[in-house]
């Protein structure tokens, strides 16, 4: 299978993206998933338009993108972890 | 590494506030006069709330954590305001929400992509009903910081 890129971004690349990045990071290890995780400001995500596979966010996106969005306020808020969790393994699974 | 600077004179109390601006104003402000940031932070926390709104509702109570671009910190640290009334801030995510913060973490980050720990211990912190409740009612700025410090393990930092 295809190594997947999944971009993690949020409005700074700083704080939430860290995060988030972090909680996939331990998700795909335990899957046994190999992911390319790129974590990057939510403004950057337009020039990884031909490359990425998924984009995890905790920004507000209202451009459409050629790859699923997932939002990631979840791992923030510790409200509905496990669902945003499946969402994302099930498409890196695809 | 620089370590995390961390006390008593960051954390705000009972800090009355109409809104958003106001608070993050006085919060940001006050890390200017501290030295740990520079002028330049002020405006670019106010932009970036407009831009990328980062209210949470949580569990318990609602919560924002500010933060922008590093180069307008001199010092890492994390402000911590607890209002005397909650203001609305738009949540994270869905700019067509707003939610009633009581608590604000002003985050002031001068390293993109690190902090990895101490972040997942902040958001550990305000997973939790018990701590932000503790958070809210406690009135001694010291137990605050010790109570944070060995939360977030800044010994370890």
């Amino acid at each position: 299978m295809k190594k997947k890129q999944v971009l993690v971004a949020c409005g700074a690349g700083i704080a939430t993206s860290t995060v988030v990045n972090g909680a996939i990071e331990d998700m795909a290890k335990e899957n046994n998933l190999k992911v390319d995780l790129v974590q990057i400001k939510i403004s950057e995500v337009g020039s990884y338009e031909e490359t990425a596979d998924l984009l995890v966010t905790t920004a507000m996106t209202k451009t459409e993108y050629p790859f699923p969005v997932i939002n990631a306020r979840s791992f923030l808020t510790g409200i509905g972890t496990e669902e945003t969790k499946q969402q994302i393994l099930e498409e890196l699974k695809k | 590494m620089k370590e995390l600077f961390f006390d008593e004179s960051i954390i705000l109390l009972n800090v009355a506030a109409e809104s958003k601006q106001e608070i993050l104003k006085k919060m940001s402000t006050n890390l200017v006069e501290k030295g740990l940031v520079k002028p330049s932070f002020i405006h670019a926390i106010l932009e970036r709330e407009e831009e990328f709104a980062t209210g949470l509702p949580t569990e318990g109570c609602s919560v924002a954590i500010p933060h922008t671009d590093i180069e307008h910190v001199v010092h890492k640290t994390i402000s911590i305001g607890i209002l005397k009334e909650p203001v609305e801030f738009g949540v994270m995510g869905d700019d067509s929400e707003t939610t009633p913060v009581k608590i604000v973490f002003l985050l002031a980050m001068d390293e993109a992509h690190s902090q990895l720990s101490l972040l997942q211990k902040l958001m550990q912190l305000f997973q939790n009903q018990e701590t932000l409740k503790y958070l809210y009612g406690e009135s001694s700025r010291t137990n605050i910081k010790n109570f944070v410090k060995e939360k977030l393990d800044l010994s370890q930092i």
